[in-house]
């Protein structure tokens, strides 16, 4: 017998680590997100500070007039017109740029070949046909999708475990009318309602996540109904009952901890299904509205601009390897969480 | 002069070459004879070079607990056991193989298929799911003179029809065209039976052939077999857990423990003298009376029952069983009286109810009639019913599934507490658990960080004991235990038995004690109960149930019980 007490999911997690490639998938995975959350100092068309006449400035906090570094408009200052680029690094001015210079949004007037131009010193992925930097959109891009990926996931993954949980507990006529009303639910065409719903409303991320969401929780609910089902036999559950412990807490405390294991196998698969839908929404132009960086948004320009090749393969390249890491992660857990394998 | 394994202490490793054997009647030839006999699985052996024979028409029983090896040793005899290395030889001997037998260790794959049913042949502990769900029982036999007979259809089928007669199936005709969960239990087992002795074995392997069935027919079925090896001479190796079926059926007795063999030798000589400690121990297993005779006759009961009856709805056949539902009553007009201190035994075969009378107890599913704890009765709301919760607990038969696989063991022994005296310090609900687990015998010094472990780091024996420990923090009047040791090895069971007398005459605590076991009943109850079918049969004192039953399935169920 073990001196040190380990608990079932801690002893999970060792199994999970022990599976190298899911492992170094997660590390890269999480090392991606985070950089992708510091995208405003990596790819970003504002110095990040400017020291101009013996004072600081921070253009990537605030915003300064083109007059307070000796231009001639009151508008704000474009830190990639030459002029201004002069004004701040001549003499005793310093500025540093951010290691890519364009935010997502950012159109460079003075470019030297027309858009959408093939890679360069100075657009190191190229640019798409807008002029807008590829890199600094698939930094940006990359971030919305995997914040979106997120929230999508938590939310369905929420919704799932209630109303699953709700359903296999009480089983019975409750879970014959839950029952009934998620097929009904399911069978609601998903794509028109969105098509319809972009017309009527003005089309915003936090629209997109709630007409997902709407969708999204119900074949998790399935599985954790079934796991509801089976765990609320179980004796341990009877003998809760026995100690008069009230329903909530037997399903939270008692049966929801041994019911996780579908739930947490299907978090890396659902991430990457919500990523891609997502951008095949975007795609299709039915997605976030436009302006946003989006992946799908790049893949569709990909496809109008085909001999501008740049676009395709860098965006095809970060979505693949977006997913492939987020698979990898699944079989790592999935193998992990296995009942079978956790004997050995 | 000492044998060196007779040594007091209960460790059970004898030393090497100290196996108890003694000079029983030794075949001149034997069938089967096993030499340093190894079972490893991923490099981890399980059976540790076990050497036995069996001689022809010998009945051969190989007893041990649960992990001790046996089934694997069977198994390995035929080479079914998957992903093991085996070393060691089996010589499998006749008149047609060379003189110093065949080695079914290191046989081909087609001469292993050619022994396997038609020499020696195996049946298992459950018929359910021993047998394809898919054919019928008939089919299934007749599969078998097939394979190894080369019989026609309409020949198997005549053959397969007459196995199955041989084993006392009535009408074996119609049983024949039989699926599998059409017949009873001890038809299923029945069916095996002939499935197995089709091809006329030399040797029988018989993993635990009873273990699965009722008790009153666990009798029937040993007598079967027993019948079936006078009248074709084969020999069996019977492997068992059950003293009591050894004393019945065999001729010789194996040990096992840890995947050692430490005793072997003729039945009779085996239980008058045991010479190694672990074969003593088994032996004492059997559970020992030891209550309090005169608590409390005459006071007040803690539980009283009259008329209970409990329901169960099930589907109803036709158009009409879309509206009504039918009804399946498996506790019908039950009355008892429990009282401080006292046992209540209740015995019966599965399916006769006694389950779900100690539910309806339990306030788990409704009933109808009189069921009053103390002074309270079941109601409808929750909170009326959260004091009797209180004075009624609950100690479940499997270890496994009652504890939460999630769960510290502070947190699951803490539960009751959290619900009845929430206004409790952590750190003083803390102290009411570990003064519960030391209680039951589980305490800090055997088990470091005890509170924060979690039930799969427990034995059964230990588990049962958190169950109990669970049950007793919020200092209940009455415990239902139902079928508390079913699923413990048998010296785990005295142990835990021991522990509830204790406790009861401790604390005067009452039994509700559900079991299929006799001598538990006759170790632990005041009174008894016996039911079949959801009724009552009879009931009285122990003594007098037990010793002068007079219901004819009474009798029976304590003459099964050997």
């Amino acid at each position: 017998m073990a001196t040190v007490s380990l608990s079932p999911s801690r002893r999970a997690w060792l199994r999970f680590r022990r599976n190298r490639l899911g492992f170094w998938s997660l590390l890269l995975f999480c090392a991606m997100v985070v950089l992708s959350l510091m995208a405003e100092v990596l790819s970003n068309d504002r110095p990040l500070v400017v020291r101009y006449q013996g004072t600081t400035y921070f253009p990537v906090l605030r915003d300064y007039s083109e007059q307070t570094f000796g231009g001639d408009f009151p508008t704000p200052a474009d830190y990639l017109d030459p002029f201004i680029r002069q004004r701040i690094t001549s003499g005793g001015n310093w500025a540093i740029y951010a290691p890519n210079p364009y935010g997502p949004k950012t159109l460079n007037y003075f470019a030297k070949s027309p858009s959408p131009a093939a890679p360069t010193r100075d657009n190191l992925l190229g640019t798409d046909d807008r002029g807008r930097d590829l890199l600094a959109q698939l930094i940006y891009g990359f971030r919305v999708s995997v914040l979106f990926g997120l929230a999508l996931t938590a939310i369905g993954t929420a919704l799932g475990i209630a109303a699953g949980a709700v359903q296999g507990y009480f089983a019975g006529k409750t879970d014959l009318a839950f029952q009934r009303f998620i097929e009904i639910w399911s069978s609601m065409p998903e794509l028109y309602l969105l098509i319809i719903f972009s017309a009527i409303f003005a089309p915003s991320v936090a629209l997109l996540l709630i007409l997902l969401s709407l969708f999204g929780w119900m074949g998790l609910a399935d599985y954790v109904r079934a796991e509801f089902l089976r765990n609320r036999q179980m004796d341990y559950v009877r003998a809760a009952r026995a100690l008069g412990v009230g329903n909530s807490r037997i399903m939270w405390r008692h049966i929801l901890p041994n019911s996780m294991t579908p739930v947490v196998t299907f978090l890396p698969f659902r991430m990457s299904g919500s990523i891609l839908a997502l951008t095949s929404l975007d795609f299709l132009g039915l997605g976030v509205p436009p302006g946003t960086p989006s992946l799908g948004e790049l893949l569709s320009q990909g496809k109008a601009n085909i001999d501008a090749w740049w676009i395709s393969i860098s965006t095809f390249a970060v979505l693949v390897l977006t997913l492939l890491l987020l698979t990898f992660m699944g079989d790592a857990l999935r193998d992990a969480l296995d009942p079978r394998k956790a004997e050995k | 002069m000492m044998v060196p394994t007779l040594g007091t202490n209960v460790s059970s490793l004898p030393p090497e070459g100290a196996l108890a054997a003694r000079g029983g009647p030794s075949p001149l030839t034997p069938l089967l004879d096993v030499r340093d006999l190894r079972v490893a699985f991923g490099g981890k052996e399980v059976v540790h070079g076990i050497n036995f024979s069996i001689a022809p028409g010998e009945k051969l029983a190989l007893v041990g607990e649960s992990g001790s090896g046996k089934t694997v040793t069977a198994l390995a005899l035929l080479r079914l056991t998957q992903n093991a290395e085996i070393t060691g030889s089996a010589r499998l001997f006749s008149p047609q193989y060379p003189p110093d037998g065949r080695d079914l260790l290191s046989a081909k794959e087609p001469e292993l298929l050619r022994i396997r049913g038609s020499e020696i042949a195996m049946i298992f502990q459950e018929p359910m799911t021993a047998l394809n769900p898919l054919f019928t029982v008939g089919d299934q036999v007749a599969e078998v003179l097939q394979l190894k007979q080369g019989l026609s259809t309409r020949q198997a089928w005549a053959a397969g029809v007459e196995a199955l007669a041989a084993t006392g199936i009535t009408e074996p005709a119609r049983r024949a065209l039989a699926y599998p969960h059409q017949l009873s239990g001890g038809q299923r087992q029945r069916a095996m039976i002939a499935m197995a002795l089709a091809c006329r074995p030399r040797l029988l392997l018989a993993d635990e052939p009873t273990t699965a069935l009722d008790v009153t027919l666990r009798g029937q079925i040993l007598d079967l077999l027993s019948d079936l090896q006078r009248q074709t001479g084969m020999a069996v190796l019977l492997i068992t857990h059950d003293l009591n079926l050894v004393h019945r059926f065999a001729n010789r007795i194996a040990l096992m423990e840890n995947g050692h063999l430490v005793e072997e030798g003729p039945v009779s000589d085996v239980f008058a003298n045991p010479r190694h400690a672990y074969t003593r121990r088994l032996i004492d297993s059997r559970p020992v009376r030891d209550v309090d005779e005169q608590a409390a006759a005459v006071s007040a009961p803690v539980l009283h029952a009259q008329d209970l009856r409990v329901i169960y709805p099930i589907p109803m056949a036709g158009f009409r069983g879309w509206f009504k539902k039918g009804e399946f009553v498996a506790v019908r007009q039950a009355g008892f009286d429990i009282r401080p201190g006292r046992t209540l035994g209740v015995v019966g075969e599965s399916g006769s109810g006694k389950s779900t009378l100690a539910l309806a107890v339990l306030g788990l599913i409704p009933h109808t009639g009189a069921l009053d704890v103390m002074d309270c009765r079941w109601g409808p709301d929750a909170a009326g019913n959260k004091a009797i919760r209180r004075l009624v607990q609950v100690v479940f038969q499997d270890p496994f599934s009652s504890l939460s696989p999630r769960m510290t063991v502070e947190e699951i022994v803490g539960e009751g507490l959290l619900v009845h005296e929430p206004r409790l310090q952590p750190s003083e609900r803390r102290q009411r658990a570990l003064a519960a687990l030391a209680d039951v015998g589980l305490d800090e010094a055997q088990f470091p960080g005890l509170m924060s472990r979690y039930p799969h780091e427990f034995s059964g024996g230990q588990r049962q004991r958190l169950a109990i420990a669970r049950a007793l923090i919020v200092g209940p009047q009455l415990l239902v235990l139902d079928e508390p040791t079913s699923a413990l090895d048998v010296t785990i069971q005295k142990q835990v038995l021991q522990l509830l007398q204790r406790l009861q005459r401790e604390r005067g605590l009452s039994y509700l004690l559900i079991t299929h076991d006799v001598d538990v009943i006759r170790a632990m109850a005041h009174e008894v109960i016996v039911m079949k079918n959801g009724e009552i049969l009879e009931s009285g004192p122990t003594s007098k149930i037990l010793d002068a039953p007079q219901h004819p399935y009474t009798r029976t169920l304590v003459a099964s019980a050997g």
